[in-house]
């Protein structure tokens, strides 16, 4: 039995300048580039796939698979893009990694491209955070120096370059495809698929990308072993994983923990509720996962659990929301966000989000009419598994999912508004006189 | 529901500002957006870093900036239009010395977030979108940062201000009026928003052994750990302490 949290990546964020080479190397630091470099790359896959290793950027593919995807017949570069563009609603653990410890990132991207027989990775990183840009900046030149990356790394006569690429401002380029467009200098659009990256991704080149906390795992698979990782968390869905908690706990934050802890566990550790409330609804990974309630405290938060209770473990994203908060006020500010992000390439997404919002305010304003509901239901389905890319999809799995769960608070948008059944005051961290005009 | 008026999806969408011709690009600039599409396998690859670095010689995205990138790359300048029109952290107008942004998706706004966009707005005398006009501060509703376990949260030029408040950020837009030196709670200490921008382009400051390497929330989970000595099986070495460490 593992302890309930297990800090790997987050082990040394509490230590001093833990995002400096030295004290990396100190603590074990590329020791497993070091192993890998002496390995078939081949085995390197065979390893991450034995780990169980699934992506840790939401949709839970198998890493080792993808991998193996890379058809190494094909004549072109090879290519790894890490993507560090962390924008999901609710999800807020690549961040702090890659602030505190920016090291065990590029130690997993050179053992990754070694396997993948890659020469030149990008880590493509949101642009609002300037100072986690600093500091993989300073690690990727640090480990230039140290000759962890470069020309002839360690003597193996293994290249690689790696390039810290900043985005600028866009949810869609999170979504793979989207990202490699914008990667290639063009507007973050997604690409229909087939071909999937691996076959034809980065100038339509044979390409890996990866969520940041995937790649950092692969150090510590390779350092200590596959089945170390797969000791940790459940049968399908195995090793450490971060946990976001946000909202309303009485202390929010990281836990990193085996896969498979539950939510009333996690509750607890973040010291309860907040004084005097209770829990309403939460959403497992991030707002695009359909939101539960309390009858899914003790489910145990895995790929294949979340699945069977109807939602996605996505990136383990837990926005917390007590009885105070309005469902239909945060469900129309979850697809404001979606509206506001959707790139424009399919109509069902651009024209449907922005009706949505239209109607989302009117059920907030208690303005709505009877069969609204349905509706807007229809207008969902109608967006929902119609456009490129999973944007779509996750931008009605909040509605449609809301509706499920509380229905009756969008019946009452057909006569009262939410500000009035839900002072927006009393959901707020600071005093209801404060908390803006519907308060 | 009304009829469908005819008003654009993306409000903030438009093109960038052609009256306004001024630039201080030179012969630097250019040869620094040369060094830039020299570092991909692709040139146009460098295309986002180069307009993050044209903001901050111009304070926008000016249309010398769009020339000079079309001209490095050998693309159009429509192109490089479109490229700088879908990203929303381009600004088409001078942003301000510090560029503010308050959260307002879905968590943040219900935690205060909305009552912060309000604050703030009253206190600078500027609506979203907006510059005030001595060009001290411009004021965006940003979409969710990847700081939710701060809630309400700001950034000054992409610097994280976490767990806000209206009290917090008067303060903090008074230090920053009066010029004095403010540090960001994780981060390095608030320079300005064009020199943020060049970090962005790639271009490092010197700054990223500022601040702390984490702070308060995302702190929560590992101090538990290790007040009850749980740990990953097989851990890592225990870390050293900080004497060993000097």
């Amino acid at each position: 039995m593992t302890d309930m949290l297990t800090p790997v990546l987050s082990a040394n964020w509490a230590d001093d300048r833990p995002w400096k080479l030295t004290n990396y190397e100190r603590l074990g630091g590329y020791q497993g580039l070091r192993k890998a470099l002496t390995m078939e790359p081949d085995a390197i896959i065979g390893e991450v796939k034995d780990s169980g290793l699934r992506g840790r950027g939401g949709a839970g593919f198998p890493t080792g698979m993808k991998w193996s995807f890379v058809p190494q017949d094909n004549p072109n570069p090879k290519y790894l893009v890490v993507n560090a563009d962390e924008s999901e609603p609710g999800t807020c653990k690549d961040i702090p990694l890659m602030m505190a410890n920016p090291h065990v990132l590029v130690e997993g991207v050179a053992i990754s491209s070694f396997a993948i027989r890659s020469n030149f990775a990008f880590i493509y990183v949101r642009g609002e955070v300037l100072h986690v840009i600093r500091r993989l900046q300073q690690a990727v030149r640090e480990a230039y120096s140290a000759g962890y990356l470069g020309k002839n790394i360690l003597g193996t006569g293994y290249d690689l370059e790696v390039v810290v690429h900043a985005g600028a401002g866009a949810y869609i380029c999170g979504e793979e495809t989207a990202l490699l467009d914008s990667l290639e200098g063009r507007r973050g659009q997604p690409r229909l698929r087939p071909p999937f990256p691996a076959v034809a991704g980065l100038y339509a080149s044979p390409t890996v990308v990866n969520n940041v906390e995937s790649i950092a795992s692969v150090p510590g698979i390779i350092a200590k072993g596959a089945s170390w990782f797969a000791s940790m968390g459940t049968e399908k869905s195995k090793g450490h994983g971060i946990f976001s908690l946000s909202g309303h706990v009485a202390n929010p934050g990281q836990f990193e923990a085996p896969m498979g802890i539950t939510l009333r566990q996690l509750i607890e550790l973040a010291g309860g509720m907040r004084d005097g409330h209770e829990l309403k609804f939460f959403t497992p990974g991030g707002s695009s996962t359909q939101i539960l309630t309390k009858d899914s405290l003790d489910m145990p938060l895995d790929f294949d659990s979340v699945a069977a209770a109807g939602s996605l473990l996505g990136t383990r994203a837990l926005q917390i929301f007590d009885e105070t908060t309005s469902v239909v006020r945060t469900t129309l500010r979850w697809v404001e966000f979606y509206k506001h992000e959707s790139c424009g390439k399919c109509t069902p997404c651009r024209e449907g989000n922005w009706w949505l919002v239209q109607m989302l305010r009117k059920f907030e304003a208690g303005q709505a009419q009877e069969g609204d509901i349905e509706k807007m239901l229809d207008v969902a389905d109608n967006i929902g598994g119609r456009s490129f890319c999973a944007l779509a999809d996750g931008a009605v799995a909040c509605v449609t999912s809301a509706v499920k769960e509380f229905r009756s608070e969008f019946e009452a948008g057909y006569h009262t508004p939410a500000w009035e059944l839900f002072p927006y005051g009393k959901s707020a961290l600071f005093g209801a006189k404060q908390a803006g005009g519907h308060a | 529901m009304s009829g469908h008026e005819f008003q654009s999806w993306f409000p903030d969408s438009g093109s960038v500002d052609m009256a306004d011709q001024s630039s201080n690009i030179d012969e630097q600039t250019i040869a620094e957006l040369r060094e830039l599409a020299g570092r991909y396998p692709q040139a146009r690859s460098a295309l986002l870093p180069m307009l993050h670095l044209v903001q901050s010689v111009d304070g926008r995205v000016s249309p010398r900036g769009i020339e000079a990138c079309a001209d490095v790359l050998g693309i159009t300048t429509a192109q490089v239009t479109g490229v700088a029109t879908f990203y929303t952290m381009y600004k088409r107008r001078p942003a301000g010395r510090h560029h503010v942004g308050v959260c307002t998706t879905a968590l943040c706004a219900v935690m205060g977030g909305d009552a912060l966009i309000e604050h703030v707005s009253d206190k600078l005398g500027i609506a979203e979108g907006e510059t005030t006009a001595d060009g001290t501060f411009s004021l965006e509703r940003i979409e969710c940062n990847a700081a939710c376990d701060f809630a309400p949260v700001m950034m000054v030029n992409w610097e994280f201000m976490d767990n806000m408040s209206p009290e917090k950020a008067d303060q903090l837009l008074d230090d920053l009026a009066a010029g004095k030196p403010v540090s960001s709670t994780r981060g390095a200490t608030l320079t300005s928003w064009k020199e943020a921008e060049r970090v962005l382009a790639g271009f490092p400051d010197g700054r990223a052994d500022e601040g702390p390497a984490a702070a308060g929330a995302s702190l929560v989970g590992l101090n538990i750990a290790r007040e009850r000595g749980w740990a990953a099986p097989d851990s890592a070495p225990a870390p050293a302490t900080q004497e060993e460490q000097k």
